[in-house]
């Protein structure tokens, strides 16, 4: 009794600061000379889909590789549930890696590989690939239990790889760009079905990515990181919708960088110059003062034209060209002695929002807050 | 155009056809000349008639195989016994070609693995650093080693000068100098195979197997093993076979006790004392044991794989 209400008085303090699966505190990781992590902190919320996410070489197999024990922290240190495990071999880390590669053992069949996580915990052999059966049964491959992983096509061997991490049912699973070998249409259903199973199994799911749409699909939060340094962290709406700085706002997306210059701040709004004589109404942010020349950020998709300036900000551009991409079409505007824009209508809302001839001269228009200062 | 480009194709298929045959010449001459030749040669002469000073008479006989087997007295015309003396010989090659593989592989295996896991730019040297020893003569290797281990050589003194032993152990003229002299001898035989298997070796597999809890010995046991399986036994019989026919280190090493079937065979081709068809016999023997050994393994290798697979 006294145990239980300890754990009710435990979990209700933990429910106030939520429960942190992995905190990584200043951990830096050097290769000799070459520093590959400078300083990152984060914490990942126990039961969460988090997604590192940043260009090839910025870090983040390094980062997932000293979660798991294969890599050592040259400063700071890594948390698991509160609990310091620098000096845990990988072997007694409660966290399991879905590798880049897959890294099935050839010589096992594929039920072999999925038993191996549970007979090292323990389990004796029968229980272990009982067990294992039912984790293929979960990624529907229970028909190819007996093969060799050479068997199998890439998307079969990579559940396989999936169910092996799993089946063990660790407190975090690690997932290094798992789907960058597939083809498109496997690769969106496999989202899914990753998103599915982290919400069924309830384990925390730290997922290594470079493309940034399926960042935004899947995760409930995302570390954007680049050469190293974390940029951001937040959720995907987060992320998208409000980009800290050039990198992210660059990386997420497609948007309008615009270089200009900021004229005055009043009442959380700032005026900020294009050039060309053109002026655009945002909000203000707090590190970025009057006198200072910055990035702004739209995205194509905020912006709507039309043939009179409509309320709001509006600006006054020529069409240069139409580019049509399937669900949208592609505009590019050139501003009178100003920068291009790129504006996105989606075809489901031709009815209206209007698509103009190249050569004609109309208005761009977007709401206050659609354009956003960047620190650079 | 494409017609004649077609044409021009098979044109160049029939000149390789001419040429893969030239050019292949040069290796069925030496196989057959090394190889095939030599071998068939010791089988005729196995079933010749012994002539005393050395050489063969042309005259079919069992002598040879009969004296290996079995003994008939001094006279030969007791009742046919069993001959054990030279199934002993056999055996104890056997035994003490088996320790040295043992030996080999317990010494051979952490060094392979030592050199595979090195940057790959310094493996070549260690490689190379391996084979240095091997540019001595076989002979002069064996002599100089009969001289380090004996009874008032370096080793001793060395051991005797730090205090961990009294009086000179004796290793010169033992089972254990011959499978010492038998190891140092074939040693690289055992590392590259090996070398050249854990370099292939995927090592991100070790890493999933830690992940997945896991410890050393296990990962090596069930995944590294296994995955360079081949190379180890590349390795043992590349050390094995040699070994269980080699003549230098027995009788250098080894003394007249530790007697081995190669010293057999040398015996019988030396000098005017000699048994051409008696040493030609036991050479096949030889030969049909090793080959019974290399068959069964590839029966056990092919039925393991059926099992797996
Ligand atoms: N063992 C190592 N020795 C030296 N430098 C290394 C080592 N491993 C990684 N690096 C460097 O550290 C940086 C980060 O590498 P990492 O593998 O973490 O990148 P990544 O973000 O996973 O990239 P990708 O998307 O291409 O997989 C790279 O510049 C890489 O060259
Ligand atoms: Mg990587």
């Amino acid at each position: 009794m006294v145990e239980e209400t300890s754990a009710t008085g435990w979990e209700t303090q933990l429910s106030k600061n939520e429960q942190i699966a992995i905190d990584v505190r200043d951990a830096v990781k050097r290769y000799g000379d070459f520093t590959a992590l400078k300083t990152i902190s984060l914490s990942i919320k126990d039961n969460e889909f988090f997604t590192l996410l940043g260009p090839s070489g910025c870090g983040k197999t390094t980062l997932l590789r000293m979660i798991a024990g294969f890599e050592d922290v040259t400063e700071g240190g890594i948390f698991l549930y509160g609990d310091e495990i620098e000096n845990l071999p990988p072997y007694q880390r409660p966290v399991n890696t879905v590798f880049q590669n897959y890294a099935l053992f050839p010589h096992m069949t594929i039920l072999d590989n999925v038993a191996f996580g549970l007979e090292m915990r323990g389990a004796n052999k029968s229980d272990a690939r009982k067990k294992a059966g039912e984790m293929l049964e979960l990624v529907q491959l229970s028909q190819f239990s007996a093969r060799k992983p050479s068997q199998l096509s890439g998307g079969q061997q990579q559940r396989v790889a999936l169910a092996r991490a799993l089946a063990p049912q660790p407190k975090v699973l690690l997932l290094d760009e798992p789907l960058s070998a597939l083809d498109l249409k496997l690769r969106k259903a496999m989202q899914l079905e990753l998103k599915h199973l982290q919400r069924e199994t309830g384990i925390t799911f730290i997922f290594v990515t470079h493309d940034q749409e399926e960042a935004l699909t899947m995760s409930d939060r995302i570390a954007v990181m680049s050469a190293g340094e974390l940029q951001q962290l937040g959720s995907p709406n987060d992320i998208y919708e409000r980009p800290r700085n050039m990198f992210v706002a660059d990386f997420i997306g497609e948007t309008n960088l615009l270089e200009v210059s900021v004229d005055k701040v009043e009442n959380g709004r700032a005026i900020c110059h294009l050039g060309g004589g053109h002026e655009l109404t945002c909000n203000a942010v707090d590190e970025v003062g009057v006198g200072s020349k910055v990035h702004l950020s739209i995205r194509p998709e905020r912006l709507f034209m039309s043939e009179e300036p409509a309320e709001g900000e509006s600006l006054k551009a020529k069409v240069r060209e139409n580019i049509f991409v399937g669900t949208d079409i592609t505009t590019i505007l050139d501003l009178a002695d100003g920068p291009e824009f790129i504006v996105r209508t989606s075809n489901s809302d031709r009815g209206n929002k209007r698509i103009f001839e190249p050569g004609t001269d109309m208005y761009v228009n977007m709401e206050v807050g659609a354009a956003r200062l960047l620190v650079d | 155009m494409a017609a004649g480009a077609a044409s021009g194709g098979s044109a160049v298929t029939d000149t390789y056809k001419d040429a893969r045959t030239w050019l292949l010449l040069p290796a069925w001459l030496t196989l057959t000349i090394l190889v095939a030749a030599p071998v068939f040669m010791m089988l005729i002469y196995s079933f010749l008639t012994k002539e005393f000073r050395g050489g063969v008479i042309w005259e079919f006989s069992l002598a040879a195989y009969d004296q290996f087997f079995f003994d008939r007295g001094l006279f030969g015309d007791d009742p046919a016994k069993i001959e054990w003396t030279y199934i002993l010989i056999f055996w104890r090659s056997i035994w003490q070609a088996g320790a040295a593989t043992i030996l080999s592989l317990v010494i051979g295996f952490p060094t392979a693995y030592f050199i595979a896991t090195r940057p790959e730019k310094s493996r070549p040297l260690w490689v190379f650093l391996i084979t240095i020893p091997y540019w001595v003569n076989l002979l002069i290797r064996t002599v100089s080693m009969k001289f380090l281990l004996r009874d008032q050589g370096p080793l001793n003194d060395f051991l005797i000068n730090i205090g961990l032993i009294d009086s000179p152990i004796h290793i010169v003229n033992t089972n254990f100098a011959v499978q010492l002299g038998l190891f140092y001898s074939y040693l690289p035989f055992m590392v590259l195979p090996i070398y050249a298997a854990v370099e292939r070796y995927n090592f991100s597999l070790s890493e999933a197997a830690a992940d997945l809890y896991a410890t050393k010995a296990t990962t090596l046991r069930r995944i590294l093993l296994p995955a360079v399986k081949p190379g180890v036994i590349a390795g043992c019989i590349l050390v094995f076979v040699p070994s269980m026919g080699s003549f230098l280190a027995p009788d250098l090493l080894g003394g007249a006790k530790n007697f081995m079937i190669g010293s057999l065979i040398e015996e019988q081709f030396k000098g005017n004392a000699g048994n051409w068809p008696f040493g030609a016999a036991a050479s096949m023997i030889l030969m049909s044991m090793v080959l019974v050994l290399l068959m069964f393994y590839a029966r056990q290798q092919a039925k393991s794989e059926k099992a797996e697979g």
